[in-house]
């Protein structure tokens, strides 16, 4: 079974339709990337499968492992196995950093049915995969994202995924606005989960992350359809050609090709 | 609606867990207020002359005073003749353990999770259980005596140590001081008392739970805490109240005397009947909370304020003596129609005297929550030192916070320090904690907790965690 399909997905805000018509199918063990200029519907797309509000789906449908994904709360879907690693992550003031990830390991748990871990267990995890993504243990003593840089903001994003191990991973251009460390850690996240039963939806901007992630399948969103996919080798195309041909032929839905 | 509202909405609609009415005789003199009622409640608990003089003498200047118009506060006009002054449980005599205590106040205790057995058998802490007016037991007593530890009902103060009860009643809190202190000193009922003596430290905290029961009762509870030279005391106070419609009065008076080197520390969890979400029938709470430090003394206010429909309170520190340090560290949440204006005020007198005010007003559904403080430095407090840090969270956008920061500055020395935030728990933060599996509400309660850290560390551990559960109840409701 697919691990999530996209069909025909239309959703707009404020009466303003945003992704006009989406089809795509990620199965387990599958990376697809996903490119396109700046306001296509990359955002968008990773919200409207994490749940967020805003948007209203107008025609469509999604199934997560055979699930009807739109018809469940984002605190479903998280338990459920879908992440997003968000493009902006929101600063939470006040809130410790290790107890958040740990109220929020324990909630997808309940939602499994699974046993809370307890303190020691938890901390086990934590340290686990801190070492795994070399990342400072003093980030967990923090509030959280609050007074993050932009790339510790990032990693954290990762963290959280590697702690919480989801089954399909949504990273929305983490990869925007990092050093080439950051950006290895981002990629380690990544690999170092990568298996025959999860599946990634990588969101990028930029070719540069692709080459420290291997993509499957490389998509090309554009005005909220995506109007080309291939293999790795599209990334670098679009890299040398850049996205300003998208414009005129993306108007044109006879030159869709996926 | 987005979910984030709804969410707050659903918070807000939250209706108050702890509304039952526990079913006691109560003994109660007649209605109103006169001379012949105060004349009255000293008879019936047998007062010396010179505490009905002193009952009288505030009853007179009562009739003198007008209620106060300042707090950013509205409610229908008390009818202070349509109020009962005194009610006593019938309880018997001397108690000597729990199980002579009614089966029914005990009962009422379990449903509020205070069981005094268990406070007494796994947390060591000595309870002055006040029911209604009248303490109606005290445990470990002998332990606090061997001390010389004194913590007793205010009445039985009165009896046994009337030199004590007679230097400082009033000493901080004069009778003629403000409209509900003076009220209080002509009609008080009964509240704790606590001597500690020179030099000693007080081994456990001193506990007492406060219930209003009776109907149409306005309470007056009197607490006088004195630490002598040198010695430590933390005390809790901690409430919550039956479900009623009418609304009922609280005018409690609070004073604190710290001698020379002592250090008090009094910490309240507060959580009164609020009203319904009409802001029916909650209760109305006027209370005047001061201390006094002397030489090298230290005073410190922690409260937790998630209870009554107004409240009106400013617990306050007297910096008398050369270094003696205040601190006021508060959370307060408005829901519903609650509506409190609180503070405190912190009066340097002493030379080095330091101040610290941290305060934390959450409101959610109509709740209006007022901040109000008066940090002063007179003349002669050289070098004197204020941090006000004031924060405000909104939870929906029906809400208000308002803070009135008063700032007196009359020795070019000091150094007076103010900060002040406002802010709201957006539906960003709530769809990212979502997101990571976490509940509306489960996000909410997260962070308001990490919003009141900085109070809650200043609470003893039971306490904090009990305080963490109230914000959790008080804010509680159903997502879907
Ligand atoms: N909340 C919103 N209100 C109105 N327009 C929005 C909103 N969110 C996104 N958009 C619009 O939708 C389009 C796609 O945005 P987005 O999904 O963020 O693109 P991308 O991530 O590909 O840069 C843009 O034109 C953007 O202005
Ligand atoms: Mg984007």
């Amino acid at each position: 079974m697919a691990l999530l399909e996209i069909e025909n997905l239309h959703a707009e805000v404020g009466g303003k339709e945003i992704l006009r018509g989406i089809n795509l199918i990620v199965n387990p063990g599958e990376v697809h990337a996903i490119m396109g200029p700046n306001g296509s519907g990359k955002s968008t797309l990773a919200g409207v499968l994490a749940g967020r509000e805003a948007y209203s789906i107008t025609e469509g449908a999604v199934r997560f492992k055979g699930k009807d994904l739109l018809d469940l709360e984002p605190e479903e879907r998280a338990g459920e196995g879908v992440f997003l690693a968000f493009q902006y992550p929101v600063e939470l003031p006040g809130v410790n950093n290790q107890y958040f990830l740990r109220s929020a390991l324990n909630s997808v748990r309940k939602y499994r049915g699974q046993e809370p871990l307890d303190g020691v267990e938890f901390l086990k995890l934590v340290r686990e995969k801190l070492n795994i993504l070399h990342i400072d243990r003093e980030l967990m003593t923090r509030p959280v994202n609050h007074g993050f840089s932009g790339g510790e903001k990032k990693r954290n994003e990762i963290f959280q995924m590697a702690v919480l191990e989801p089954q399909l991973a949504i990273l929305d251009e983490t990869d925007s606005g990092l050093d080439i460390d950051a950006l290895r850690v981002v990629a380690d996240g990544v690999n170092a989960l990568r298996s025959p039963e999860r599946g990634f939806v990588v969101i990028t901007h930029y070719q540069r992350l692709l080459d420290y992630i291997v993509p499957d399948f490389v998509h090309v969103l554009s005005q909220g359809r995506i109007v080309q996919s291939g293999g790795k080798e599209l990334a670098l195309e679009l890299e040398a050609k850049g996205y300003g041909w998208l414009e005129t032929d993306a108007a044109k839905p006879e030159l869709v090709t996926a | 609606m987005t979910t984030a509202e709804s969410t707050l909405e659903e918070i807000a609609r939250q209706d108050y867990k702890y509304g039952f009415v526990t079913d006691i005789e109560s003994e109660t003199i007649p209605m109103g207020l006169s001379e012949d009622i105060v004349r009255l409640i000293s008879s019936k608990k047998s007062e010396p002359e010179w505490l009905l003089e002193w009952r009288l003498k505030a009853y007179r200047h009562w009739l003198t005073l007008t209620e106060p118009q300042w707090p950013n506060v509205t409610y229908p006009k008390i009818d202070y003749q349509a109020l009962y002054y005194y009610s006593a449980p019938k309880a018997k005599k001397v108690l000597n353990s729990l199980d002579e205590v009614d089966p029914e106040l005990l009962a009422t205790f379990e449903k509020l999770g205070i069981s005094l057995a268990e406070q007494q058998r796994l947390t060591g802490v000595a309870v002055d259980a006040v029911f209604d007016s009248v303490s109606v037991t005290t445990t470990f007593k002998g332990k606090l005596a061997e001390l010389g530890i004194v913590f007793c009902s205010f009445s039985e103060a009165v009896h046994e140590h009337p030199e004590l009860v007679r230097q400082y009643l009033g000493s901080v809190v004069p009778y003629s001081d403000n409209y509900y202190a003076t009220l209080n000193s002509a009609v008080f009922s009964d509240g704790s008392f606590c001597y500690i003596p020179k030099g000693v430290r007080c081994p456990m905290e001193l506990s007492t739970y406060f219930r209003i029961n009776a109907a149409n009762t306005g309470q007056f509870e009197r607490t006088l805490l004195i630490a002598d030279e040198g010695g430590y005391v933390s005390y809790l106070e901690g409430c919550t109240a039956p479900m009623r419609d009418e609304n009922q009065l609280h005018a409690a008076v609070v004073e604190l005397v710290a001698l020379k080197g002592s250090t008090i520390k009094y910490s309240t969890v507060q959580n009164w009947y609020p009203g319904d979400k009409d802001g029916k029938g909650g209760i109305y709470n006027f209370v005047t909370k001061r201390g006094k430090a002397m030489e090298n003394a230290k005073i410190t206010w922690t409260q937790v304020e998630t209870g009554s429909a107004i409240t009106w309170k400013y617990p306050s520190c007297i910096l008398q003596g050369d270094n003696a340090v205040g601190e006021f560290y508060s959370v307060a949440l408005t829901n519903h129609r609650q509506q409190a204006d609180t503070g405190t005020k912190m009066i340097h007198i002493g030379k080095n005297t330091r101040s610290t005010i941290v305060s934390k007003g959450i409101s959610a559904g109509h709740g209006q929550n007022t901040y109000r403080g008066l940090v002063r430095i007179n003349a002669g407090a050289d070098g004197a030192r204020n941090y006000s840090q004031c924060d405000s969270m909104l939870l929906g956008d029906r809400c208000g916070a308002h803070t009135f920061p008063y700032i007196d500055v009359r020795n070019p020395t000091a150094q007076v320090e103010h900060e002040a935030s406002t802010s709201k728990i957006g539906e960003d933060q709530i769809f990212y904690c979502k997101q990571r599996g976490i509940s509306a509400e489960d996000a909410v309660n997260m962070i308001v907790n990490g919003f009141c850290k900085e109070v809650f560390r200043e609470l003893p551990m039971e306490f904090a965690v009990e305080a963490q559960k109230l914000l959790g109840v008080s804010l509680e409701g159903s997502v879907g």
